[in-house]
């Protein structure tokens, strides 16, 4: 059924193709009709995947296979993280404020420092991760997560370039560098280790991402005009060192997806061992209490997967189990009602005939 | 033009015209001229007819009239400038292009939408996403149809200038001069040669024939490739002087009417249809022709005809319309839950929210103290509505609409690429003329045919003959070779025709009466007609052939076969003919011609013969002109011939009555005065000649009757079984006699000798009734039996638009055939609205003729065979085939996919967005409601028309849940689509309740995973979108029934394209999710999560897919498991 060469051969050609009864137009015209292939045809090779019960018991048996050991290796692994959490923000308040908690965060006058003890309950391999855990704080909320300027950030001229950050935009005429509500609220509680008499150093260098380092924030960016408006907002800023050296702030912006979040706040490169006291001194400055926020210091070791959360494990287990079943149930389902694939008598009009 | 297809041809003229006047609820009108048949049959059907039928035959009130001054265009463009002859189908130029085309766009709903959107979006309050963000899904699709209408309108300038640059000859200064087209003005008088294409409409002034005939092509104009006859007046035809005063009627697009009034030298000649030509037709057979331009132009008939076809909206598009409403309130549901769920949160947190840091309502940095984007709780709810509206928005499916337009198109290109569908006979590939419809093919219950020219070829053989009261059938398998020699050439028939010897020795060698009416017979058959005779040059140097070109092909054949027993028709002018009798040269001269009407349905021409006799000649159905013989003359021959006649249409075939009347000279005195004033009538003149006609064609002596077969199509009864086998019901409509159309039901096996047949034949409407009731009766006894029901038109005129339709419904829906047979056009329309209006079930028109124009506009679908009955039908169509075989792969095979493709695109689009807008829904709960959202406003914006776009557009066009051979060998899978398989409600629902799971899986998973961890939003959010196109496409992956390398690539490139899209958004410094893709990508926690999502999300799905499928499996998957299970030999090649 090929059609003759196209072109100027064509017209050759399809006179004598052309049947008696074609007259003078014959030729030219000829070239209407459809040039064949197996695309126009639609009839490209092609696979046409039928879900046999062999199919789908297998298919159903490999998700079983590959999610119950992934389920156990989650667990095992999230079971395998140390984790302690202490939640410090009605605990640091002084009895007599406890009424009113406000005015206490709100007096710069009465010293913020608390010191606590926390016990390690199994023994803890470095590098130990400390985290700051806020609650109830939305760095997600749309007023707040784009209250920022990215490009002030990396390039020093445009410093005036301040649009997107009000209220703290600019501050008695001058841009305020780093502006915007995500770094004018940085968090700027700090803490302090101790294991007996020894100071337990945390490491605040790398924390950030190197990425963010780089090139988002400039090493020729200083911060300007920081915390110089009526309401201070959080931590202030050393005006000498470029906004890539921040890293503190580089960790606050990268704003969290959930509203109960944490944030890397150093590592502990030492081991702490199992049954440890360690005194934690915490300068308690950020002002949660404004709206019933919650603050929590945690240390927490990590595995390939992360910290610790029993979900993905929980899941993958279920998910295993289910397929499992489902497995089971087809493979009975198939013995105990086997049908014969391809059987025309299944056809509907087969089936009954006559009815539509 | 085709009214000479009908003169002869019973189909039309059964239709009794009150009945059309009756359908339209006006006055059927009767039209001077050759556009009778048009106006009868669409002049009165309302708006929807008006691009055939604007004529009216009023006289033209002066202020309706158009005056053209011959020669004169000045003066003729004094008064009120004439459109000149430029023409201009381009819509834009450079400068319009861009208002224009943006003011048309708008005029959807679905662009007014995204525009709304994108306003809202600019107010400062509402600012959703970012300037840019915002306008990129409005500008995407602006974009891209202003691209396609910018070609379009380019290629269409091109035409335009190509067009208006053509040369013309214009009278002017005593001589023809070139002029361009685009300078031609109304008024001016135009020479054109022959095969040359005609500039504007003109009115005709004189010819190169001195009878003032030239003959036309029509083939530009509608496609109908004979040639037609139009006439200049005698008034006209000498003056090398041209002036005059033409007043005709405005331009309108009736196209087969023309009416006005030329004063010339005093006098008041009348014109017609019959004295214009119109742009766009070429001469032909006439060597040059003069006119006068009287419509230029835009206003020329051609170009008012020239708009598309008319639009229609499938099913499919209806329901998903009303499924789309859903989705709207569903969109609403959602905002108002974000609305009052964030209106809530700030009423319990409003004390906290002026010192948040992240609400910070207070702002400190101005002199005083004051709120800060803030205008109070009321306003913010308000805020929070609309932008939950925008950040929502593509709940509703715009970009469907696009994609359904891109579907169809690569359907259209696939139905018309079918070699399946290909003519190879007529040459005529499949045409997709409506471009919204394609699924309706796959959905149709009732098919409504015509017979002539759809069931059968339309390619009349004669027969047999009965003369005298014998009968003659054309028995000898060996074609005579019959010719004329003229001045040492030989000139033979291009058709030759199976004769009877015997009658073939009785004219040649026999003797007496019987040889005289025989003579007469033939002589009848080559003299009363239309045709024209054409000589065609052969391969041998003195051979010739006489191509007789007709409007009808029932005269051709009757020609034809008067040529193979030597009466060869050799010329034809307007005042006389040349037949070659058995080698004998005779002219005789044509008196007078009363054309074919359907009041008559009978023509008759008036001879002089070379012996000074002058016979009138008559032929027309067989009803018609047994009324008008004179039985006393031989009473025996009538009854004879009657009985063969009914023999023929019993046998099919189609038969005419000839007779004949010698007038003598008083008679013919006394007509011809009536002939000639009737002729000169400038009021209803057609009346006039009518009546003339009706009292001359009186006293006609029977010459005998002749029996045309016309041949069943090829594969018609294989077609019309499988239609039934797929449950769709044929019912078969057409005007010829009940005999004839029972025995082509017969032959095309609609019915059978089991079948019961009820026939209704009614006179009245109380007859009509108890029929009915008898009928009715009849369908209840006859419980499993098959039933056929034949109605005639004369009974359908007592039943339709009366309360007896309801009766005839429930009848003919109990019946398993329908057969009406002499129904009028406008009956056939009334038929069809029967069904239509009364069930949901979709109906199909097919036809090739004029006469099938109303009914294939009045279904659901409208299907035009592209035969020998010119092309009205196809310019009405929805779609055009070639033969009526192809109905049954483009219903069972294209219709089949067609409607499970659109169904599944459909389903699959308002899932894929609704599971994004649910993930993003999910994601404001944990956003104090204030409708961020985690995912780039880019990924957002790209979401639907990039990242998802293209895998279900490729699915749309090429996905196949069963091959070509299995639809055809189990005809009954196309009842898939009639029971609305593939898409009603609850597969809506049950794919929304799998959309709520999907997003939750794909939200929830990582949420969990996430929780209480360090996470940063950028990096959640490129999860949730990697996982919302991976889900997306996995899920269609999941229901592709057949995968070729385009489906994989589209698929697997989707996923790929948007993880570049979104490492691309990520590796832009300036962007607050920088890097964040790299960085996720390297914890173990992502990839479990999309492991995790795509698993969890598909698990409900697969399960029921899976067990359903086994356990209750369709009629699609029992055939998909016997292509690949049983034997193999369906199957298409490819494996696992």
């Amino acid at each position: 059924m090929m059609n003759s060469a196209d072109g100027g051969g064509a017209a050759a050609a399809s006179t004598s193709a052309a049947n008696g009864s074609a007259d003078g137009s014959g030729p030219r015209r000829n070239s209407k009709r459809p040039k064949y292939s197996r695309f126009t045809q639609q009839e490209l090779p092609a696979c046409k995947p039928i879900l046999t019960p062999q199919w789908v018991i297998s298919a159903f048996a490999i998700v079983t296979v590959i999610f119950i050991p992934i389920g156990v290796a989650s667990l095992l692994a999230s079971r395998d993280v140390v984790e302690v959490i202490f939640r410090y923000d009605s605990d640091c308040v002084p009895e007599r404020f406890s009424g009113n908690k406000l005015s206490y965060i709100q007096n710069a006058n009465i010293s913020k420092t608390c010191t606590r003890t926390l016990m390690v309950p199994k023994r803890m391999k470095n590098p130990v991760y400390v985290y700051y855990q806020l609650d109830n704080f939305y760095q997600n909320h749309r007023r707040y997560v784009k209250s920022r300027n990215d490009y002030q950030l990396r390039d020093p001229s445009k410093a005036n370039d301040t649009s997107g950050c009000d209220p703290e935009d600019s501050s008695g005429g001058q841009p305020i560098v780093p502006c915007g509500l995500i770094a004018w609220s940085l968090f700027n509680d700090t803490y302090r280790f101790s294991v007996g008499s020894r100071n337990v150093e945390v490491n605040k260098k790398g924390i950030s991402w190197k990425s963010d380092r780089d090139s988002k924030f400039g090493n020729n960016v200083f911060p300007r005009n920081f915390q110089s408006g009526k309401l201070i907002g959080g931590a202030k800023l050393n005006e000498s060192i470029p906004l890539s050296e921040q890293e503190d702030l580089i960790v606050w912006m990268r704003t969290a997806a959930l509203p109960t979040f944490r944030k890397l706040y150093g590592k502990i490169e030492v081991d702490l061992l199992a049954n440890q006291t360690i005194t934690v001194t915490i300068e308690n400055n950020y002002n949660t209490y404004e709206f019933g926020g919650k603050k929590k210091l945690v240390l927490s070791t990590a595995t390939w997967l992360g910290g610790k959360n029993d979900f993905l494990g929980l899941a993958y287990l279920t998910v295993g189990g289910l397929c499992f079943f489902l497995a089971a149930a087809f493979t009975v389902v198939y013995l105990i009602k086997p049908r014969k694939l391809g059987d025309p008598s299944y056809l509907s009009w087969n089936r009954n005939p006559g009815g539509h | 033009m085709s009214e000479k297809r009908i003169s002869s041809d019973p189909e039309i003229g059964q239709g009794p015209l009150r009945s059309s006047s009756r359908l339209s609820g006006a006055s059927a009108r009767f039209p001077a001229g050759k556009d009778r048949i048009f106006s009868t049959e669409l002049g009165s059907r309302g708006p929807e007819s008006d691009r055939f039928g604007g004529a009216s035959q009023k006289e033209i009130a002066d202020e309706d009239a158009r005056f053209v001054y011959i020669g004169d265009p000045a003066r003729t463009n004094n008064r009120s400038a004439f459109a000149g002859n430029s023409i201009r189908t381009g819509k834009y130029n450079f400068f319009t292009f861009l208002p224009r085309n943006l003011f048309e766009q708008f005029h959807r709903v679905a662009y007014i939408y995204f525009l709304v959107i994108a306003i809202l979006n600019q107010l400062p309050q509402l600012a959703v996403f970012s300037r840019q963000a915002s306008i990129i899904p409005l500008a995407f699709v602006l974009l891209v149809t202003a691209v396609k209408d910018g070609y379009e309108d380019w290629r269409r300038h091109r035409a335009d200038r190509i067009e208006n640059n053509r040369s013309a000859n214009v009278f002017s200064d005593g001589e023809f001069r070139p002029k361009l087209w685009k300078n031609v003005q109304v008024g001016e008088v135009i020479r054109v040669n022959s095969n040359e294409t005609l500039p504007c409409d003109m009115v005709l002034l004189s010819t190169s024939d001195p009878t003032g005939v030239a003959y036309v092509q029509t083939i530009n104009l509608d496609g109908e490739s004979n040639l037609k006859t139009r006439y200049a007046k005698q008034e006209t035809l000498s003056g090398d002087r041209f002036e005059g005063i033409l007043r005709c009627e405005q331009p309108n697009r009736n196209i087969y009417g023309f009416h006005a009034a030329m004063e010339i030298q005093g006098k008041t000649v009348s014109l017609g249809a019959p004295n214009i030509v119109l742009r766009g037709c070429e001469i032909k057979n006439t060597a040059w022709i003069v006119g006068v331009a009287v419509y230029a132009g835009r206003e020329t008939k051609v170009m008012l005809n020239s708009s598309g076809a008319p639009s229609k909206r499938s099913r499919l598009e209806t329901k998903m319309n009303r499924e789309t409403v859903l989705l709207s309130f569903l969109l609403l549901l959602l905002c108002s839950i974000v609305t009052l769920l964030a209106g809530f949160w700030l009423k319990t947190h409003k004390g906290e929210l002026n010192l948040a840091p992240f609400f910070r309502k207070r702002d400190f940095s101005g002199e005083e103290e004051k709120d800060f984007n803030y205008d109070g709780i009321g306003a913010e709810i308000g805020y929070r509505f609309l932008m939950s509206v925008i950040v929502f928005q593509i709940m509703i499916p715009i970009s469907l609409y696009i994609s359904m337009e891109l579907v169809r198109l690569g359907q259209a290109y696939f139905m018309i690429q079918d070699k399946n569908l290909y003519d190879e006979a007529s040459q005529s590939r499949f045409q997709c003329r409506a471009l919204n419809i394609n699924e309706d093919l796959g959905q149709i219950k009732y098919v409504f045919s015509d017979k002539t020219g759809t069931l059968t070829q339309n390619k009349m053989e004669f027969q047999c003959a009965s003369i005298t009261g014998s009968d003659y059938q054309a028995a000898s398998s060996d074609l005579e070779d019959c010719f004329v020699r003229v001045g040492g050439q030989v000139w033979r028939p291009k058709m030759k025709v199976r004769v009877n010897p015997e009658l073939l020795r009785l004219l040649r060698s026999g003797e007496g009466e019987e040889r005289r009416q025989a003579y007469d017979f033939f002589l009848a058959l080559a003299t009363c007609n239309t045709i024209v005779p054409i000589v065609v040059d052969t391969l041998e140097e003195n051979s010739k052939l006489i191509d007789y070109q007709g409007e009808s092909p029932d005269e051709q054949a009757l020609v034809y076969a008067a040529a193979s027993y030597g009466f060869v028709l050799v010329e034809r002018t307007s005042g006389h003919i040349v037949v070659d009798i058995l080698g004998r040269r005779q002219r005789f001269d044509i008196l007078g011609l009363h054309e074919f009407d359907s009041d008559r349905k009978r023509m008759s021409v008036i001879v002089g013969c070379p012996n000074k006799a002058v016979k009138l000649f008559a032929k027309g159905a067989d009803n018609a002109m047994l009324g008008v013989l004179e039985e006393t003359l031989d009473p025996w021959i009538v009854q004879k011939t009657k009985d063969h006649l009914l023999a023929y249409s019993s046998l099919g075939l189609r038969t005419l009555v000839v007779g004949v009347r010698e007038l003598t000279e008083v008679q013919f005195r006394e007509w011809k005065s009536g002939y000639e004033r009737a002729s000169m009538a400038l009021f209803g003149r057609s009346k006039a000649l009518r009546a003339v006609a009706v009292n001359i064609e009186t006293q006609l002596r029977i010459l005998g009757a002749s029996g045309i077969e016309d041949k069943l199509q090829e594969g018609v009864p294989e077609a019309i079984e499988s239609l039934r086998d797929a449950g769709i019901k044929v019912w078969v409509l057409t005007g010829d006699k009940q005999e004839t159309a029972i025995s082509i039901g017969f032959s095309c096996k609609l019915l059978t000798p089991s079948m019961t047949q009820i026939v209704i034949n009614s006179h009245s409407k109380e007859a009509c009734r108890r029929s009915l009731q008898e009928a009715f009766a009849m369908t209840r006894k006859h419980g499993q039996e098959s039933l056929a029901l034949v109605i005639d038109g004369t009974s359908l005129v007592h039943i339709l638009e009366t309360e007896l339709e309801e009766e005839l419904f429930k009848v003919a829906t109990a019946c398993n055939v329908v057969l009406c047979c002499r129904v009028a056009p406008l009956q056939k329309a009334g038929i069809v609205s029967l069904i239509k209006s009364r069930t949901d079930d979709m109906t199909l028109s097919i036809g090739d003729g004029a006469n099938d124009v109303s009914m294939i506009q009045m279904a659901d679908v409208g299907i035009g065979v592209s035969g020998q009955e010119g092309r009205q039908a196809v310019m009405a169509s929805d779609f055009a085939i070639g033969q009526f075989r192809f109905l049954v792969p483009l219903l069972l095979v294209h219709g089949h996919w067609n409607y499970q493709r659109m169904a599944y695109m459909i389903l699959y689009n308002f899932y894929r967005n609704a599971v994004y807008v649910f993930v993003v829904f999910w994601y404001t709960i944990y956003t104090a409601f204030s409708l961020s959202t985690a995912i780039s406003e880019w990924s957002a914006v790209l979401y639907s028309i990039i990242y998802t776009a293209l895998p279900t557009i490729v699915v749309g066009i090429l996905d196949k849940d069963l091959s070509r051979k299995t639809l055809l060998k189990y005809p009954q899978l196309y009842g898939a689509g009639q029971r609305d398989e593939s898409y009603d409600l609850n597969g809506f629902f049950l794919t929304m309740a799998d959309t709520i799971w999907q997003s939750a899986a794909i939200f929830f998973i990582p949420y969990l995973a996430y929780r209480h961890s360090a996470i940063d939003g950028s990096s959640v959010g490129d999860l949730w979108i990697l996982g919302v196109v991976i889900l997306v496409n996995f899920h269609l992956a999941l229901d592709v029934f057949r995968w070729n390398w385009i489906t994989h690539a589209s698929i697997w490139g989707c996923i790929v394209a948007t993880w570049v899209c979104v490492i691309v958004i990520d590796s832009l410094p300036f962007l607050p999710g920088y890097w964040a893709i790299f960085q996720v990508m390297g914890t173990s926690v992502f990839w479990l999560c999309l492991l995790g999502i795509l698993v969890m999300g598909l698990i409900p799905r697969f399960t029921v897919k899976s067990f359903r499928g086994y356990l209750a499996p369709s009629d699609i998957i029992i055939g998909r498991e016997l292509e690949k299970f049983g034997g193999g030999a369906t199957g298409e090649g490819g494996h696992l």
